[in-house]
C-alpha cells in the first residue's frame, strides 16, 4: 500500500482554523497577523503530506486492517497479558473532565483527577502490601528505573556508598539489567537451577557488602511461582540489600500473594497487563510504583505541581504521569471488586495449565513440568533437531491462521522457547480452537517441514528481510529531489 | 460475572476437573502458605458498568473544566481535529501490541515509519525514533546519548522548563553524571556564561527553542559555541511551533527532543503525552527505543519491520542505550494523524496565529497599568508579565471560567494559542481592568 506521503497533492487539505484573510474571517474584525522575526522564520516548509480527510480516513483504516489487535483474535503474547480492553474505561477516559484539564490547574480545580490517584493508590497498595505509590513512571521499564533509584537514594540517605551492584537472575527481562545500568549499578547476573528456580547457593554466593538489591520477577518468567521466595529476600535483606519486584506477571497472583508479603520493598506494576488498560501498539503504558514506608521518602514528585520531600529522588517524567491510563484501571478495579480481582487471577492461571496440558498431549514439550502458573514455555528444540521447525517456524505458521504466536526466544535460558499467556479473557472453546491448530502445525512440521519454514503465506506481506533492514537502515519516507 | 471472564463457573470447574484438580486451590500449591492473602482485599465490592459510569462520571464532575485557558508551561489546548480523535480510537490500534510480528502488524509499523519521517521534516533531523514518554524524559534520553568517559558533564539552561531540568537532573543522578546550570539573563540563556561553562569535559548543552519564558533564544550563537567547545548541541523544541520556525538542524542541532502534546494530544492532567527525538545519521546508533525501518519481504515488495535492534535492552542488556520498552505509540500515531489532517499550511496557521494572538493579549495586558512585560527579547506564544495582586486578579479569572497565566517567580507566564479567540482575550483583559477597579 502506498505511504501518506505518496497520497499527497499539492494544494489538497482541511479547512480545521479559521484563517486569516479569507473570506470565513471576515465575520468579524480579526487580531492583525504579527509578524515573526525574519530570524527565526523557517525558509523551507516541512513537507508534511497534504491530503483530503477522505483520503486520511481511509488510509488509516487500511493501516488498521493491516494490523492486529485484541479485537481480531487470540492473543497470548506471554509477559505482555493481552487481556481484554474493556469498552467502558475507553469512554469514561474520554470523558471532557478528564481530558480537557490542564495539569498546572489550581489543586481545588482538579478533586477529581486526585481522587482517581487516591483510590488507584489505596486499591494497588492493597493488591500489592505496599505502603506508597507513585503514578509518574510511564511504562513498565520507567518505573523499574524509578523503583532502582529509590533503593540507590535509601543506602545514599545512609551514608551507605559502597553498595554498587544489583543481583538479576539470568531468567530475567532484559530491561532488569538494563535498568540496573542506566541506574550506575553493577549488574551480577545468576544462573537458575535445572528447574527454572532462583539458586538459593549461587544467591548467597553473590551477596556482600556491595549489594543494593535484587531484581526480581515472581512468577519468574518461566511462568513458576519460587516457592523459597521468603529466603530469597531474606539473603538480601540479611546482605543490607532491597528487594525490587517486576510486576511483570502480577496477573497470576494479584489477590492471591502479594510482593509486599513476600519480603519485597519497591515493586512496579504495568497497569497496561495487569489491569487491563490496551497496548495501543506499544503504549501508552502506565509503570505505577509502590513501595514500604522506608523508601516513601524518596518517591518522586513534580518541580511544578507537588511539594516533594526533601528527600525525593527528583521527578521521572513531567507533571504526573499517564493519568488517563491510571484513571482505566481505576475503573477496572472498580468492576472487578473484591472478588473479580482473585477470581481473574485464578481463570488466568487455570486458563493457562488448561492450554499446557492440551499442548502437551498434542505432542509439544514444556520446558518445565508441572504446575504453572499464568504462562507457560514450550521448548521446541526436539521438533527443530528432528524437523528442522524451528520455534520461529511455529510462530509463523499461526499467522496463518488468525492466532497472534506468543512471544519467542524468551526467556533466554530456553533456546527455542515460545511463551504462552492465554490470560483470563478466553474461553475455554478458543483455547481448544488454538490447541487444535496448534496441533495441525506440528503434524505438518513432520510431513510438510517447507510449508512451516516459508509459513505465513495469508498474511498481507511475507517474511520481511530484517537483516537487509539493520545493514542498510531506511528510516524515512525519501521525498523525489 | 464481573471480571471479564468468558467461562462460567461451571466450565470452570469442568475444565479444574480435567486437570484432575478440585479446586481453583490446587493451581496455587506451590505459592508458599505465609505469603497467600488470608483475608479481603482493600477493594470495594464488584461494580456494574451503569454504576462504573455514574461514578466516574460524578467524580469527573468535580473537575473545573476551563471555558478558556491561558496557561501552558508544557501543556497547551490546541484545537485538536474530529479526524484525529475518531481516527486514532479505532479499536485496533488501541488494543495491538508492540508490532512484534511483522507479517500482520504492517499497519501500525508503516504508522511509525510515517510518523518518524514527519518528526524528521519538522526538525530537519536525519532519524527520529518511535517515541518515548514525554518531552521530559526525551530530554534526559538525549543528554545520556551525548555522555561519554572523557565528556561526562551536562549543561543544561535554566531557561528550560522546570519538570525537564527536574527530570534531567534524576536520569543524572542514577548515571552518575554531574549537571551544570547555565544561568539566564533577561529571559534567555546568558551566551557569555554558557561560553564560559563550557569545557573539554562537557558532553552537551540542552536548550528549548521557544524556552520555558516563551522568549526565543539565539539558537545559532549557542550552537556555535556549543560545538566549538566539541559539545553535542541538543535543543528542545515545540512542534506546533515548527510549521514557521526554524528547525533545529537551521541551528545545527546534533539531537533534536521535544514534547509533542500540542499536537492533536488532550491536556488530560499531565498525560499521556508523547515524547520525540531525532538525530543526525552521525548519532543514530545511539539513539534508545524502537526504530521502525523499511526493507523489502520474500516476495521483493515493500515491508517495514523494527529494526537496528542491537541497541535495545532485549538484546544488549546491561548494555543496550536506554531501558526503554513501552513507548507512547498510540500517541505518536495520534500526533501523525493530526500533522497529515492539518497538512503545512494548517501546521503554519496554527504558529502564526498563536503567535499573533499571544502578541496581541501582551499588548493590551500591557496597556492596563502596573502591568508589564518582564523579559525585554522576542517571544512567541508564552511570555512573562509583571501582575500586581495576581492571587486576586487570576482568582476573579477563575469564577468567570478562565484559567489565567502560571504564576512563576518574576510573574505570571501567559499562553495562548491559537484555540482563542479575540472575544476570549478581550474578555480576559476586560476581567483583569475590573479586578483592578478600572
Amino acid at each position: 500500500m502506498k505511504l501518506i506521503f505518496e497520497l499527497s497533492k499539492p494544494g489538497r487539505g482541511n479547512q480545521v482554523l479559521t484563517p486569516y484573510y479569507s473570506p470565513l474571517a471576515s465575520r468579524e474584525p480579526e487580531i492583525p497577523e504579527a509578524d515573526i522575526p525574519a530570524a527565526f522564520q523557517r525558509k523551507q516548509a516541512p513537507r508534511l503530506p497534504e491530503v483530503s480527510e477522505n483520503d486520511l480516513s481511509r488510509h488509516y483504516n487500511l493501516l488498521a486492517r493491516r494490523s492486529f489487535g485484541v479485537c481480531d483474535g487470540f492473543y497470548p503474547l506471554g509477559s505482555c497479558t493481552m487481556k481484554y480492553n474493556p469498552k467502558i474505561n475507553e469512554v469514561i477516559a474520554n470523558l471532557f473532565k478528564f481530558t480537557d484539564i490542564h495539569p498546572l490547574q489550581p489543586k481545588h480545580t482538579t478533586p477529581g483527577c486526585q481522587t482517581v490517584y487516591a483510590l488507584a493508590e489505596k486499591y494497588l497498595c492493597g493488591i500489592t502490601g505496599m505502603d506508597a505509590m507513585t503514578f509518574q513512571p510511564a511504562a513498565g521499564a520507567h518505573g523499574e528505573f524509578t523503583g532502582i533509584l529509590l533503593i540507590k537514594a535509601y543506602h545514599a540517605s545512609r551514608g551507605d556508598a559502597g553498595r554498587k551492584t544489583i543481583i538479576v537472575p539470568d531468567s530475567a527481562h532484559g530491561t532488569n539489567p538494563a535498568t540496573a545500568a542506566m541506574c550506575g549499578y553493577n549488574v551480577r547476573s545468576i544462573a537458575s537451577t535445572p528447574d527454572g528456580m532462583v539458586d538459593l547457593d549461587a544467591l548467597r554466593a553473590a551477596v556482600g557488602p556491595d549489594t543494593a538489591g535484587l531484581m526480581l520477577t515472581n512468577p519468574n518468567t518461566i511462568g513458576k511461582i519460587d516457592k523459597n521466595i521468603l529466603e530469597i529476600t531474606q539473603i538480601i535483606h540479611d546482605a543490607g540489600g532491597l528487594c525490587y519486584y517486576d510486576g511483570a506477571n502480577l496477573n497470576a497472583v494479584m489477590g492471591v500473594a502479594r510482593p509486599g508479603d513476600m519480603g519485597f520493598d519497591v515493586c512496579h506494576l504495568n497497569l497496561h497487563k495487569t489491569f487491563s488498560t490496551p497496548h495501543g501498539g506499544g503504549g501508552p503504558g502506565s509503570g505505577a510504583v509502590g513501595c514500604k514506608d522506608i523508601l516513601k521518602p524518596f518517591l518522586p514528585a513534580s518541580a511544578l505541581g507537588e511539594t516533594a520531600s526533601p528527600q525525593s529522588i527528583g521527578q521521572v517524567k513531567n507533571f504526573y504521569g499517564n493519568f488517563l491510563v491510571v484513571l482505566r484501571a481505576v475503573a477496572y478495579l472498580m468492576t472487578l471488586g473484591n472478588s473479580g480481582v482473585r477470581e481473574a487471577a485464578q481463570t488466568a492461571v487455570l486458563n493457562a495449565n488448561y492450554m499446557k496440558q492440551k499442548m502437551e498431549q498434542a505432542g509439544y514439550v514444556c520446558a518445565y513440568p508441572g504446575i504453572c502458573m499464568h504462562e507457560f514455555v514450550l521448548d521446541l528444540a526436539k521438533l527443530k533437531k528432528e524437523t528442522g521447525v524451528s520455534a520461529l517456524d511455529v510462530a509463523k505458521s499461526m499467522l496463518d491462521h488468525g492466532i497472534h504466536p506468543p512471544t519467542m526466544y524468551f526467556p533466554l535460558i530456553v533456546h527455542e522457547a515460545l511463551m504462552f499467556e492465554p490470560t483470563e479473557t478466553e474461553s475455554r472453546e478458543v483455547i481448544d480452537e488454538v490447541c487444535e491448530v496448534m496441533a495441525g502445525i506440528l503434524k505438518t512440521a513432520y510431513e510438510n517441514p517447507d510449508a512451516c519454514h516459508t509459513a505465513p503465506h495469508d498474511t498481507v506481506i511475507g517474511r520481511p528481510d530484517e537483516t537487509k533492514a539493520a545493514r542498510n537502515p531506511v528510516v524515512r519516507y525519501q521525498f523525489d529531489a | 460475572m464481573s471480571s471479564y471472564l468468558c467461562s462460567t463457573s461451571d466450565e470452570r470447574q469442568a475444565m479444574l476437573a480435567e486437570l484432575g484438580m478440585k479446586s481453583m486451590d490446587d493451581l496455587f500449591v506451590d505459592v508458599p502458605e505465609e505469603v497467600m492473602i488470608k483475608g479481603p482485599l482493600n477493594l470495594p465490592n464488584p461494580k456494574s458498568e451503569l454504576e462504573i459510569r455514574r461514578t466516574m462520571e460524578s467524580l469527573a464532575d468535580q473537575n473545573v473544566r476551563f471555558r478558556t485557558i491561558l496557561r501552558g508551561a508544557g501543556a497547551e489546548r490546541h484545537y485538536i481535529p474530529a479526524a484525529v480523535t475518531r481516527i486514532t480510537s479505532n479499536e485496533i490500534f488501541v488494543t495491538a501490541y508492540t508490532p512484534y510480528q511483522a507479517e500482520v502488524s504492517q499497519g501500525i509499523l508503516q504508522s511509525i515509519f510515517e510518523y518518524q519521517t514527519m518528526i524528521c521534516e519538522l526538525t530537519g533531523m536525519d532519524v527520529s525514533n518511535a517515541s518515548v514518554y514525554d518531552g521530559g524524559t526525551a530530554a534526559a534520553e538525549a543528554a545520556a546519548m551525548c555522555r561519554d568517559r572523557k565528556r561526562s558533564k551536562i549543561l543544561v539552561s535554566e531557561t528550560s522548563h522546570p519538570d525537564v531540568i527536574g527530570v534531567i537532573k534524576t536520569y543524572c543522578f542514577g548515571s552518575n553524571t554531574e549537571v551544570v546550570m547555565v544561568p539566564a539573563k533577561d529571559g534567555v540563556t546568558d551566551l557569555d556564561a554558557l561560553k564560559s561553562l563550557l569545557a573539554d569535559d562537557s558532553a552537551c548543552f540542552y536548550v528549548q527553542q521557544p524556552n520555558f519564558f516563551g522568549m526565543l533564544e539565539d539558537c545559532g550563537a549557542l550552537g556555535e559555541a556549543v560545538h566549538a567547545a566539541g559539545a553535542k548541541f541538543v535543543m528542545g523544541v515545540n512542534p506546533a511551533t515548527l510549521g514557521v520556525l526554524k528547525s533545529p538542524r537551521d541551528y545545527g542541532a546534533d539531537v533534536a527532543v521535544g514534547e509533542a502534546q500540542p499536537l492533536g494530544l488532550p491536556l488530560s492532567w499531565g498525560g499521556p503525552y508523547l515524547g520525540f527525538m531525532a538525530c543526525t545519521t552521525a548519532m543514530m546508533r545511539k539513539l534508545p527505543g524502537r526504530i521502525v525501518g523499511e526493507t523489502t519481504d520474500d516476495k521483493g515488495e515493500r515491508a517495514f519491520v523494527l529494526t537496528m535492534q542491537a541497541r535495545e535492552q532485549h538484546i544488549r542488556r546491561e548494555k543496550a542505550s536506554s531501558n526503554i520498552c513501552s513507548n507512547q505509540a498510540l500517541c505518536a500515531l495520534t500526533a501523525s494523524v493530526y500533522l497529515a489532517e492539518m497538512g503545512p499550511r494548517g501546521l503554519a496557521e496554527v504558529g502564526q496565529q498563536s503567535y499573533s494572538k499571544a502578541h496581541y493579549l501582551a499588548n493590551e495586558l500591557c496597556k492596563i497599568e502596573g502591568i508589564k512585560l518582564v523579559h525585554s527579547g522576542e517571544f512567541f506564544h508564552e511570555f512573562v508579565t509583571t501582575l500586581p495582586d495576581s492571587y486576586r486578579v487570576l482568582n476573579a479569572l477563575e469564577l468567570k471560567g478562565i484559567l489565567g497565566g502560571l504564576p512563576v517567580k518574576d510573574g505570571v507566564l501567559w499562553c495562548v494559542t491559537e484555540f482563542c479567540t479575540k472575544a476570549d482575550l478581550d474578555e480576559a483583559v476586560a476581567i483583569i481592568k475590573e479586578a483592578y477597579g478600572k
